[in-house]
């Protein structure tokens, strides 16, 4: 185990790089064909040069190689790799760390997404494990239905249903009530409410898990179904184990392995902020940041927080790659 | 080896066995006119039909006939873990030791289960889970079943490869089954078997997932352990070479009834069913090198539309006209033999 996470680590240097590079490579080429960014901030203002060199200079946007299209600029990708290191990932127009805006927002999303995967894993395993022991039975039908619903139905649709229906109809009366206890309304509020950063999330991390809970539940029931026909199974059964044994531990631990994969890939996804979710329920989020800065046309801000959601996203599937050999023996030894 | 039997059958913990009266001077395992059923789209099939037989400790009982005859599902409806449905235990008796086990609860017949009669299944490597440590897995019966503590079941783990001629078992206890080889992989499958001592260890095709070499090694080892522990083994096989080894005696099957039953060296010597007889002249012998195979011509019946009267009769050369009708019953054969052959005397001559 300890010499595959380390062959693990080591093979995540060159994946980190690359990603980078590539994500380097399209934020140079945008400026060697569509242009300087600074210009464009001052649409058809011309400012004099001298400040328009001060900003170049302070966005790094001097180098000479960003006006000959297709110069990959591998000296300004060595500087930015530098910069990352140190946590440096540049600043908006108007001066602000992009990190430090991102670590300001980052929070509310790591929280959604807490609370969305909770709410995905639990209700959804269950369910999975629930219509795959009783195949074919009501509740397999029940299960079966409700995630297609949940899958057919987009996010947004699902959203502004859950906002109107439950945050107003449900929410604001138990809100305004005298008898309601205040964390119920809370926990289905209309939006986010820093002054309870947990329970008026719950409604948006539902939205937000609804999509992957309905596909858990479905690949569990698959793969819980598919086990429960093993040979090995029938073993566990031969030796005389009682039926909490025979699923609990030989059928569960097997049966999870492609959820975990799974959950792998949803949880970089959650992280990385969702412009539908945090639009609709009004979240301070990193999925607003990003549709902030797209707006607003601020270059380093869209590039700064791309960069730090890819490696989000890497870090969280590596740590899913780390967990998948804990459960498969069969992987760890490749 | 009689350490290793320490935690035998009069352990302190109570089960729920500890309450069925067990005739010690009954048959070790006795079944009676088994029949199994499976509900499929295409009808009721009989892949079991009335399969009678008794395995007395220490005997070898082969159990032969070609693939979907039915001996795969009479094993595991002797040890209970058939899905059912499909499948429906549609009547007879399986007695260990005086006690009907079709006839007891799920919740005490899962104790019968490893302790008393164990199985060992064909490909070990889809046997096992493969998740698990192997020393994990053969210490689980004990944990599951007597209560043994972690370190108590890796402990017995680790006798138990070592009984089964595993080298290294101190290291391999923490192999995953995936790490061994398929010869080692059975042997592990054995030693599973023999966690609790049962004194029935029915064994379905143990060696056919094996290469030849490895195959009689595996055999040598089963047929070795249960000599050494008065084992019942029940050898279900497809191979006559394999039960002509080691079984005392054998039923061979057709389409889900047992056709003959005889012992093994009566059964080679003077086949009393034609079926037998023409399995017996299709083995390939090598005088006969360069001349075609003998074959059974025609196929099995297909189990939801068996043929009436004998099932064997259309692929038969001493079928006659009553043949196609009237079915045969078990007819006593001289030396202790039966035979479902209306004409079993003329077999038996020729």
């Amino acid at each position: 185990m300890g010499r595959y996470v380390a062959r693990r680590l080591i093979q995540f240097i060159p994946v980190i790089l690359g990603t980078l590079f590539l994500l380097h490579m399209l934020s140079t080429l945008t400026i060697q064909i569509v242009g300087d960014p600074v210009r464009a901030l001052f649409g058809p203002n011309a400012p004099p040069q001298a400040i328009i060199e001060e900003l170049q200079a302070r966005y790094n946007l001097d180098d000479p190689c960003l006006e000959q299209t297709g110069n990959p600029c591998v000296g300004l990708f060595v500087d930015r790799i530098g910069q990352y290191a140190s946590g440096d990932f540049g600043v908006n127009f108007r001066g602000r760390s992009v990190m430090e805006m991102f670590l300001e927002r980052f929070p509310v999303t790591a929280r959604l997404t807490v609370i969305a995967l909770a709410f995905e894993i639990v209700v959804g395993i269950t369910a999975g494990v629930l219509a795959g022991l009783k195949k074919d039975k009501l509740i397999d039908n029940l299960v079966r239905f409700t995630t297609v619903v949940l899958i057919a139905f987009p996010v947004f649709v699902f959203g502004s249903l859950a906002l109107l229906l439950v945050g107003l109809k449900i929410g604001l009366p138990l809100r305004n009530s005298d008898w309601a206890p205040e964390w119920l309304g809370q926990m289905l509020n209309v939006g986010y409410d820093p002054d309870y950063p947990w329970l008026s999330l719950v409604l948006p991390g539902i939205v937000l898990g609804a999509f992957s809970l309905a596909a858990i539940a479905r690949l569990t029931r698959t793969s819980l179904i598919e086990n429960l026909r093993s040979d090995y199974v029938r073993t566990a059964r031969a030796k005389g184990l009682g039926a909490r044994d025979i699923v609990g531990v030989h059928t569960l631990r097997n049966s999870l392995i492609p959820v975990i994969t799974y959950i792998g890939i949803d949880i970089g996804f959650l992280l990385g902020g969702s412009l539908v979710t945090e639009g609709i329920f009004n979240i301070p989020g990193v999925g607003q940041l990003v549709f902030l800065a797209i707006q607003a046309n601020d270059a380093p801000v869209i590039i700064g927080v791309v960069t730090i959601l890819t490696v989000v996203f890497l870090v969280s599937n590596l740590v899913v790659d780390i967990l998948y050999a804990a459960l498969d023996p069969r992987i760890r030894y490749d | 080896m009689t350490d290793i039997l320490s935690n035998g059958h009069h352990r302190a913990i109570r089960t729920p066995l500890d309450a069925l009266a067990f005739d010690e001077d009954a048959p070790l395992l006795e079944v009676r006119d088994l029949q199994v059923e499976f509900h499929t789209r295409d009808g009721l099939a009989h892949a079991v039909n009335g399969v009678s037989f008794v395995l007395e400790a220490g005997e070898t009982l082969g159990i032969l006939g070609e693939s979907g005859c039915g001996k795969s599902v009479t094993a595991q409806a002797i040890m209970g873990i058939l899905d059912t449905p499909p499948a429906k235990i549609a009547g007879g008796e399986v007695r260990y030791r005086g006690v009907d086990l079709l006839s007891l609860d799920e919740s005490v017949r899962r104790h019968v289960r490893a302790n008393r009669i164990a199985m060992i299944f064909q490909d070990a490597l889809s046997a096992l889970n493969p998740v698990f440590t192997v020393g994990w897995q053969l210490g689980e019966p004990a944990r599951k079943h007597s209560g043994a503590s972690r370190a108590d079941a890796r402990r017995r783990a680790v006798e138990l490869l070592d009984m089964v001629g595993i080298p290294a078992a101190k290291e391999r206890v923490s192999d995953y089954p995936h790490q061994f080889s398929g010869g080692m992989r059975q042997r592990v499958m054995i030693a599973m078997a023999l966690a609790l001592e049962p004194d029935v260890i029915i064994a379905d095709e143990p060696t056919t997932a094996l290469d030849v070499t490895v195959q009689a090694q595996v055999m040598d080892l089963l047929a070795g352990l249960q000599k050494e522990l008065q084992l019942g083994l029940v050898l279900i096989t497809h191979d006559m070479g394999v039960v002509a080894d080691v079984a005392d005696k054998i039923c061979v099957m057709y389409a889900g009834g047992a056709v003959e039953q005889a012992n093994v060296y009566d059964i080679y010597e003077k086949p009393a069913h034609p079926y037998t007889k023409a399995l017996l002249e299709s083995i390939p012998r090598i005088d006969q090198k360069g001349q075609d195979l003998t074959v059974i011509k025609g196929l099995p019946p297909v189990l939801t539309d068996r043929p009436p009267g004998c099932s064997f009769n259309p692929r038969c050369q001493y079928a006659r006209g009553n043949c196609a009708h009237d079915e045969p019953p078990l007819y006593d054969v001289p030396g202790g033999r039966k035979s479902a052959c209306h004409y079993w005397e003329e077999v038996l001559g020729s």
